[in-house]
């Protein structure tokens, strides 16, 4: 009986484990303390930029798209990029001293917060995408 | 004679494509010949002339009204409006086929523009007109245009470049301009930084020291007003310290030139240990200054801090927000909340509107987006009195509610950005919009 709950638990467990991997629930969440520190006071706390200033992150191909394109943006900062035609202005600084996980985490709640839903982005991505990025 | 031409009020479409096609082979007077008549039936309105009724959303002192008298323009950065009433509106870059610089002409006398022309083939942000010329900027360079008695301009392909080469590194490029009465020239040269760090925004990268970035830029050059291809090598290095201006103006009751100056961004992102969201959001102060040749503002060693009343040395420069620093930075002539972005300054020198407003300041405040996760702040023309040359009272919201709603400014989600400001000859105040292209014309009746 005993060994019983104990592994039912443990299957619980990894069942959610499994689950929250494959949606990215935990990655979502810590993502989220990420974009408070690091992006919100530009794309704003509704992924809507500034017009003209700083890009919106709702539903635009860099978002959605290419992960080795959007973890290099994160990695190498961004400016002067016309987007949709719009130019924006403002400049976005590298953020390479951010770990592996937390890129990860960041691009993960973004892909799937302000309407947009796009797969997950892992520390193992990033970390090649790392090793590849001069 | 490659201005597109708007005159769809007042012609058949017929009779303007073939205007047009003449116009393109040069063999119909082009600029100026407005058809006085009523419009015909059947033809289309300009946006001009539909929308040039009360816009009662925005929210003004008892007794003033703003009327639209152009919308959809582009990105409708400064203004100027000539003594005979044509206004000429610079645009950001060229949108819908109109080339950067527009000029709007009421040629039938009810008030509102119907004839839109449109030359110039470079984006910017400064326009001004002076001893019959017009005087308009690039990011890079600054031209100007002849005028003709009737405020045309005679040369539109082919202006004068009176200055060229000025720094534009795609952060606080634009270039706003500013005449004065002794045949100078004023630009803005906008620092390509937020702080002077080593890495731009970067938090922990360090501040160049000393910043060598003043050397080109984030500063004030003075050129003469009539001579053409000037660089920085025949300029004179007026004003240092100054992060970025883009709102300037000749203030003809001090004879001094007078600017906003854009302050710093992101205390709290760079330096969260020193600075909570709050403080954030409202330091440091964006400063009108007096400048006379040779001042410092101070830009990137410190800031103003409006709440305590002093410059504060930035913390890039070992500052913790209360150590004091810029003794040879000279103090702001008027300092408001931070981040509103002020993008137009105008004195007022107009008989129309009421006493109060006689030599006093306007501000048009673009709006912020510094300020989150606090709401945001701006979108609207603050007016400041003075007397003497200085001010003698409190700045006021003077023309309120250009984002649309009191939600749509906390988010920065504007309808509209006030930019530009421009006196009409009859004393009205004009006001344009980046957004969406608006241009009002503010007026005041007993």
């Amino acid at each position: 009986m005993y060994l019983k709950r104990i592994f039912f638990g443990a299957s619980a467990v990894a069942l959610a484990l499994v689950f929250m991997s494959q949606t990215g629930k935990g990655s979502i969440a810590r993502g989220k303390d990420v974009y408070i520190q690091q992006c919100l006071a530009c794309h704003q706390a509704d992924g809507s930029g500034v017009e003209g200033t700083n890009p919106s992150l709702v539903k635009m191909k860099y978002v959605l798209g290419d992960k080795v394109t959007l973890v290099r943006i994160i990695l190498k900062g961004m400016q002067g990029v016309d987007i949709d035609d719009e130019r924006y202005r403002n400049v976005m600084a590298p953020h390479a001293d951010l770990t592996d996980q937390q890129i990860a985490d960041v691009l993960t709640y973004v892909r799937n917060s302000f309407g947009n839903k796009a797969s997950v982005v892992t520390a193992g991505e990033v970390k090649a995408i790392r090793a590849k990025t001069k | 004679m490659n201005q597109l031409i708007n005159t769809s009020t007042t012609m058949p479409r017929k009779a303007l494509h073939l205007a047009l096609g003449l116009c393109m082979t040069g063999l119909f007077a082009c600029n100026g010949g407005g058809n006085k008549g009523e419009p015909s039936a059947g033809t289309d309105t300009t946006k001009t002339a539909q929308s040039s009724a009360v816009d009662s959303t925005i929210k003004l002192p008892a007794g003033f009204a703003a009327t639209t008298v152009a919308e959809d323009l582009g990105r409708a950065r400064h203004i100027v409006v000539a003594p005979n009433g044509v206004i000429f509106v610079k645009l950001a870059h060229s949108k819908n086929d109109k080339k950067g610089i527009v000029r709007l002409q009421d040629t039938n006398g009810d008030g509102k523009p119907d004839q839109t022309t449109s030359f110039g083939d470079y984006g910017g942000t400064g326009i001004a007109i002076r001893n019959g010329y017009l005087y308009a900027s690039s990011d890079e360079d600054v031209y100007r245009y002849k005028l003709d008695s009737n405020f045309n301009v005679t040369n539109p392909d082919n202006p004068e470049k009176i200055i060229s080469g000025l720094l534009n590194r795609h952060e606080h490029e634009s270039k706003s301009i500013a005449l004065d009465n002794d045949g100078n020239i004023y630009v803005n040269i906008g620092a390509y930084s937020n702080a002077c760090q080593l890495e731009d925004r970067k938090k922990g990268s360090p501040a160049q020291k000393p910043c060598k970035i003043l050397d080109s830029a984030g500063g004030i050059w003075q050129f003469k007003a009539d001579k053409p291809d000037q660089t920085y090598g025949t300029g004179v290095h007026y004003a240092t310290g100054l992060r970025n201006v883009v709102g300037l103006d000749w203030n003809t009751t001090t004879n001094s030139l007078f600017v906003m100056q854009h302050g710093r961004d992101q205390l709290h992102d760079l330096f969260p240990d020193m600075y909570d969201t709050k403080q954030s959001a409202e330091l440091p102060a964006e400063c009108m200054y007096e400048l006379h040749k040779g001042s410092n503002c101070g830009w990137p060693y410190i800031y103003y801090d409006q709440i305590q009343h002093k410059k504060i040395l930035a913390p890039e420069y070992g500052g913790d927000g209360k150590k004091e620093g810029g003794k040879d930075a000279q103090d702001p002539v008027v300092a408001f909340p931070g981040h509103m972005a002020p993008n137009g300054l105008l004195f007022y020198t107009g008989n129309q509107f009421p006493e109060k407003y006689k030599n006093g300041a306007f501000i048009a405040f673009h709006g912020s987006w510094n300020r989150a996760p606090e709401p945001q702040k701006g979108f609207f023309v603050a007016f400041v009195p003075f007397s003497n040359g200085k001010p003698s009272g409190d700045w006021e919201v003077f023309a309120d509610n250009f984002s649309g709603s009191p939600e749509n400014t906390a988010a920065a989600k504007a309808d509209h950005r006030p930019c530009g400001l421009a006196q009409g000859p009859d004393g009205s105040l004009y006001v344009t919009d980046d957004a969406k292209g608006y241009v009002w014309k503010i007026s005041y009746k007993k």
